[in-house]
């Protein structure tokens, strides 16, 4: 569904990501995960077109989207979220979700009916009326999820939707991305904390440096030493072994 | 009917009524009153609703002016069909300047300096090429005939001014309503998450600003009408632009009413200082007085009423 390939972005002298491809398959939820600063963002905006890349290519469905504007991109059925959530501060839960519901439809009633069901899907029926400038830590996260649910998209990029998260709120958001799958959305994932993923995606890359060092299954992936150490330091493999 | 519709109906009968309980000076002030809330309108569609705040909106005011004028004194046409035609103008304008503009990736205070770059071009333009005849400005033939978009009765261009107003409260409105205006707010509050969500963000500021373009010259046209002269320093002078924000800042930006509610305010403001100057020698000097007290007004409205005077009536829960 997704191919990325050998995406590289950089911001002046710094590479932020260096050459880095991946695929996401119908149905799947993937991972990616990676230290702090490793690009996983970077390459997530470059993906949904808010980066043009330097080098490489983006192919959705088959159908090279590299550098086309994220509107269009989202007209093509992948949508991200912001890892610093942008919610609209000044207008209601409702009328923020109703901005992703217009986006299938210009009536309002349909639009306001469509927020109204993506709402309860993510568990915000409750905040409708609430100001997006009033929410928690996780009612941002949870918006932010489901605007971009409301778009009607067939792959949904989350950029660390759980980070920030006390473990029941994760324990939620978890069962509401499962459901997302289960209703038909493919899911790729970033988080930085490794075990967030393990119980929810199937495959996932491990983004170190821009570089995209090591992909697999959440267990094989904790195994890897290459892994272990980009996250923990050099050497840090080998302790952990002894 | 709700109390909202109730409300504006009430208000909507003593508009018509008023002029014809009141002497002519009064029905002139109250012309003006609607016609600064149509232009503030204007404002208040690109400024207030789509957040593309503007320092320069006088010049598609005069843009309207100048092209009815142009088309009337020197090639002979009918006022009423000049009309459109500046109108059209002033939304080619409206769209030159976003194109330009928003291709350029100018945002916020940067867009609000382009415009008042804009029109101060556009007054120097004015001042300085053939068409216009510079800085002498231009003279409408008077010849009170409603055929020529003037009138002998002040009730009429008053009532033509309430039409003015209505037609743009309608279309602030609306805006309120439709998936365009949900889009203009989504784009003042988080650019980047319109984009996000399929917002097709320059599309979008190009055509608010191609309406809100349209929409002022047509109210230069009918000042030019009013009027029936005017000069470079009229059509394009800073002055026009910061009262359509102002009307539009101190009624509450972004809402249906907050220019209408603006103009009111400031007209009773200006009308009151000048009494006071008139009774208190003191203040006679201290001109124009009019001004120092729209200054602490606005320092007071953007510091403890973001919505303008509509936060006082607004229910539900207020806007930061
Ligand atoms: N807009 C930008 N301008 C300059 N540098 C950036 C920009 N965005 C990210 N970076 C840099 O690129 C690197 C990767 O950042 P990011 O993609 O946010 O990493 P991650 O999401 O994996 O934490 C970091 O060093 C960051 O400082
Ligand atoms: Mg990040």
């Amino acid at each position: 569904m997704l191919e990325v390939r050998d995406i590289s972005k950089a911001f002046g002298g710094l590479k932020a990501v260096d050459h880095a491809s991946l695929d996401v398959k119908q149905g799947e939820i993937v991972g990616l995960i990676g230290p702090n600063g490793a690009g996983k963002t970077t390459l997530f905006a470059t993906i949904a077109g808010f980066h043009r890349p330097d080098a490489g290519t983006v192919a959705f469905d088959g159908k090279a989207i590299t550098g086309l504007a994220p509107h269009r991109i989202c007209a093509a059925g992948m949508v991200r979220t912001f890892q610093i959530t942008q919610p609209f501060a000044g207008i209601s839960v409702r009328e923020n979700i109703m901005v992703g519901a217009y986006f299938r439809t210009a009536d309002r009633h349909l639009a306001a009916r469509e927020a109204e069901t993506v709402a309860a899907m993510v568990g915000m029926d409750d905040q409708l009326d609430r100001r997006g400038a009033d929410l928690t830590v996780a009612g941002r996260k949870r918006l932010e999820l489901a605007r971009a649910l409301a778009t009607g998209p067939r792959l949904l990029l989350l950029d660390e939707v759980m980070a920030g998260l006390n473990p029941t709120e994760i324990v939620e958001i978890v069962g509401v991305i499962k459901d997302i799958r289960a209703a038909g959305v493919t899911i790729l994932l970033i988080e930085h904390v490794m075990q967030a993923v393990t119980s929810l995606a199937e495959r996932v890359y491990v983004l170190n440096q821009g570089r995209m060092i090591a992909e697999g299954t959440p267990a094989a992936i904790a195994e890897n030493p290459q892994v272990v150490e980009a996250y923990l330091g050099p050497g840090a493999a080998k302790v952990l072994r002894a | 009917m709700s109390r909202a519709a109730l409300l504006c109906a009430a208000g909507l009968a003593a508009a018509l009524v008023y002029p014809l309980l009141v002497p002519n000076y009064l029905v002139n002030i109250g012309m003006l009153v609607f016609f600064t809330a149509f232009i503030g309108q204007s404002w208040n569609i690109a400024g207030g609703f789509a957040g593309q705040t503007s320092f320069g909106h006088v010049v598609f005011f005069g843009t309207g002016a100048y092209t009815s004028t142009i088309l009337q004194v020197t090639y002979g046409w009918n006022p009423w069909l000049a009309w459109p035609a500046a109108t059209a103008m002033g939304g080619f304008v409206g769209w030159m300047i976003a194109v330009l503009s928003f291709r350029a990736g100018l945002r916020g205070s940067y867009f609000a300096l382009i415009t008042l770059a804009f029109a101060e071009v556009f007054r120097i333009l004015a001042n300085s090429v053939p068409f216009t005849k510079g800085g002498l400005g231009m003279l409408i033939k008077a010849d009170q005939r409603p055929i020529n978009f003037q009138f002998k009765d002040p009730i009429w261009i008053y009532y033509l001014a309430l039409l003015l107003c209505l037609v743009s409260v309608v279309i602030a409105w609306h805006l309120t309503r439709s998936r365009f205006g949900a889009r203009l707010v989504a784009i003042r509050e988080n650019e980047d998450a319109a984009r996000a969500l399929g917002i097709d963000v320059f599309a979008e500021k190009v055509k608010v600003l191609t309406l809100s373009g349209a929409m002022c010259a047509a109210g230069g046209t009918f000042y030019a009408q009013k009027y029936l002269y005017i000069d470079p320093s009229i059509a394009f002078g800073v002055d026009k632009s910061v009262e359509m924000l102002l009307v539009s800042m101190v009624g509450g930006a972004g809402t249906i009413f907050g220019p209408l509610i603006g103009s009111f305010t400031l007209m009773g403001i200006n009308e009151a200082t000048r009494w006071l100057a008139s009774v208190v020698p003191a203040l006679k000097n201290v001109q124009p007085l009019s001004l120092i007290v729209y200054g602490i007004m606005l320092i007071l409205i953007v510091a403890r009423l973001p919505n303008g005077l509509m936060g006082l009536f607004r229910r539900g829960p207020a806007r930061a």
